[in-house]
């Protein structure tokens, strides 16, 4: 399966933005692990900005910034959200009402803690009626969602806005699912080459197989690489941004590898 | 699309376990509905409860997945020859090569709720017990199901609410059709738990009695909990079993509420047509529609218009959700399977405890059992966040 990858969007400590992290994924520059700033998506109403959880906003942000750079209108194209754990603030909260005797749940917290929240806000700012698919996979969500993703797009011949995101659990939460840092990223997928085209992807069709996974040569960066499952997009995004022909091994199940072949687009 | 044979399917519900069970009901016109006694729910209304649960046990080398949902997931692949189709098509071409894609939308919450119910008076801790991975991630069930039929081909588990377990059949479809595996188990499984009941309860969306689909009177759904599985396999793989296929999937977004469907039904309307054009059919060539139905009154509202402006009013249709409740993530496959189920055993259940059908409904609703060969069957699943599956099953020519 070739298709090719024309936006990203990037959201995380130290990474504010795929145009401002390029040179960073590169190792071109340095990376600092800087506190988190709270994502703001303009694309989404600013009701719905103020009211949304810190998971949607972090979605939201990044399927904006690669729908913006790839100039695709997103009513166009299909969605894949994919995130490990969803909204876990909701969860938390829910929990918290439901272990009380009136055990009262907020009808609004309730519809947003669907896993599919972030996409159900995505189409609705957006408009978009085309499919969209909310998935997970543990730690290897990222690999599953770019299977999905790219199935999509060589099966339908369609572009496929890809996000995949995580917002580390609240207390008491986050002692079983410790992620470290919140983490996401966009990418538009076509399946042709266009002149927004930044790289082109190649899957094999024996998808799974043995290998050594990609880590991250900076220290932070694997560190966040390791602590949050839609930081494992980080070996395949620095591979994009050093514009250069490599396979990027991606962990998935059972020990199993995703590999993905990336071949810059001039 | 090309069609894909369900070479073995199984439904685990409210009406029993296994496929016998679910039809026997629905030809007897017998709701698996009763008042809920759930220990976790003092709620007055009325469930679709899979009994003996507590009394199931996983094999001691996953006893880590225990929890409700994984219980009935369990259950669920006991019956109908499902592992033995399953290992069979394993042998056949490699359990690498073969996806598992399930759906849900709560998964094992429960074990969440019941954490967050013993927390640490002193620290605020969940206690030690209570394991998130293995339980409540929405991946929990689709990693245990894998570890049963001993699959590790391309899997992960699909969470778009209600739609959750239609969807699967469209994203399996599309990794068969690109090589990317050879045979896909999709299913879903969701499980009763105070988050449901208590948040659709929350959005006034719950009825007291026994849910009445298409009713005048509809006054809101019954949750349910359910299992369910198919293993799809392509018509040339030479399997051997019934030729019932899946013939066309449709998928769409409402872009309109998280939690009301788009008022002139866009959406559903959508993925009915984009079925329809994936199975290459016209409205006329469908026998049966299963509906959403779940008795809300937005829902049926608005399905109506989407199923009356594509079928006009020759069409029967129906919903099975005053049999089996409103099963959440596992309803896609429940109603999938009930489809194949009418289609091998000629059968167009006509909805139960519906009295009177709205006046306003212009689609043909149909409310008496009728026992005749249907060909084909559009199966509709509608979920939060505005996103629809419609699944079209019939016999492979």
């Amino acid at each position: 399966m070739q298709l090719y990858v024309d936006g990203v969007g990037l959201w995380a400590p130290g990474l504010a933005g795929w145009s401002a992290s390029r040179e960073i994924l590169a190792g071109r520059e340095l990376y600092r692990e800087t506190a988190l700033e709270r994502p703001a998506p303009t694309i989404l109403p600013p009701t719905e900005r103020r009211r949304s959880g810190n998971t949607v906003l972090l979605a939201v942000q990044s399927a904006q910034e690669a729908i913006e750079h790839a100039a695709v209108n997103p009513r166009d194209a299909a969605s894949v959200f994919a995130s490990s754990s969803g909204d876990m603030e909701i969860v938390h909260d829910l929990c918290t009402a439901l272990a009380q005797p009136e055990r009262l749940v907020s009808p609004t917290r309730f519809h947003n803690s669907v896993h599919n929240a972030a996409a159900g806000y995505w189409s609705i700012a957006t408009g978009s009626q085309q499919v969209s698919t909310s998935l997970s996979c543990y730690d290897t969500t990222f690999a599953a969602g770019l299977i999905e993703s790219a199935a999509q797009v060589a099966g339908e011949y369609r572009p496929v806005l890809f996000v995949a995101y995580d917002w580390p659990p609240p207390p008491p939460l986050h002692a079983k699912r410790p992620l470290s840092a919140a983490f996401s990223v966009g990418m538009m997928l076509s399946p042709k080459q266009s002149e927004h085209s930044i790289a082109a992807l190649k899957i094999e069709t024996a998808i799974l197989c043995a290998g050594q996974i990609n880590i991250m040569a900076d220290a932070g960066m694997e560190i966040l690489r390791c602590g949050n499952p839609a930081a494992r997009a980080l070996p395949l995004l620095a591979a994009i941004a050093r514009h250069q022909s490599a396979i990027v091994t991606l962990e998935y199940l059972d020990g199993n590898c995703l590999q993905v072949g990336v071949t810059p687009c001039i | 699309m090309k069609p894909l044979l369900l070479s073995a399917f199984t439904a685990t519900n409210a009406l029993g376990r296994g496929n016998a069970a679910t039809f026997n009901a629905l030809r007897g016109r017998q709701s698996g509905l009763r008042p809920c006694l759930l220990p976790f729910a003092d709620l007055d209304t009325h469930v679709g409860e899979v009994a003996g649960l507590d009394e199931v046990s996983l094999p001691p080398h996953l006893a880590h997945y225990d929890c409700r949902n994984n219980r009935l997931a369990y259950l669920g692949l006991q019956h109908d020859g499902f592992l033995q189709a399953v290992a069979a098509a394993r042998e056949r071409y490699g359990a690498g090569r073969i996806a598992v894609i399930l759906g849900t939308s709560t998964s094992g919450i429960l074990q969440t709720e019941t954490a967050y119910r013993q927390r640490d008076p002193v620290t605020g801790a969940l206690p030690e017990w209570y394991d998130y991975r293995y339980t409540h991630n929405i991946f929990s069930s689709g990693d245990f199901v894998r570890h049963i039929l001993q699959l590790t081909g391309p899997a992960y588990v699909i969470s778009t609410a209600c739609s959750s377990s239609a969807k699967v059949f469209a994203s399996a479809q599309r990794l068969m059709a690109l090589g990317l595996c050879d045979a896909a188990v999709v299913g879903g499984v969701d499980s009763l738990c105070a988050t449901t009941l208590y948040g659709f309860s929350s959005l006034e969306l719950v009825a007291r009695g026994p849910c009445r689909p298409a009713d005048a009177n509809r006054e809101g759904i019954s949750i349910g909990e359910a299992a369910g599985y198919a293993l799809l396999e392509r018509p040339e793989s030479g399997s051997r079993g019934n030729a019932l296929a899946l013939l066309g999937c449709g998928e769409s977004s409402d872009a309109y509420h998280m939690s009301s469907p788009h008022p002139e039904g866009a959406g559903a309307l959508l993925a009915m047509q984009r079925a329809l054009t994936s199975a290459g059919l016209d409205p006329g060539d469908i026998d049966y529609i299963n509906l959403h139905g779940t008795a809300s009154k937005a829902n049926d509202a608005v399905e109506d218009r989407a199923v009356s402006h594509l079928f006009g009013n020759d069409t029967p249709c129906g919903s099975t959700k005053g049999w089996t409740g409103h099963t959440l993530g596992a309803a896609g496959i429940t109603e999938a399977v009930i489809a194949c189920l009418c289609i091998e055993r000629g059968l167009i259940p006509g909805s139960i405890n519906t009295s009177e059908v709205d006046p306003a409904f212009m689609s043909r609703v149909v409310l008496e059992n009728k026992e005749q060969m249907v060909a084909r069957v559009l199966s509709n699943s509608f979920g939060f966040g505005g996103n629809n599956c419609s699944l079209v099953f019939g016999v492979s020519r």
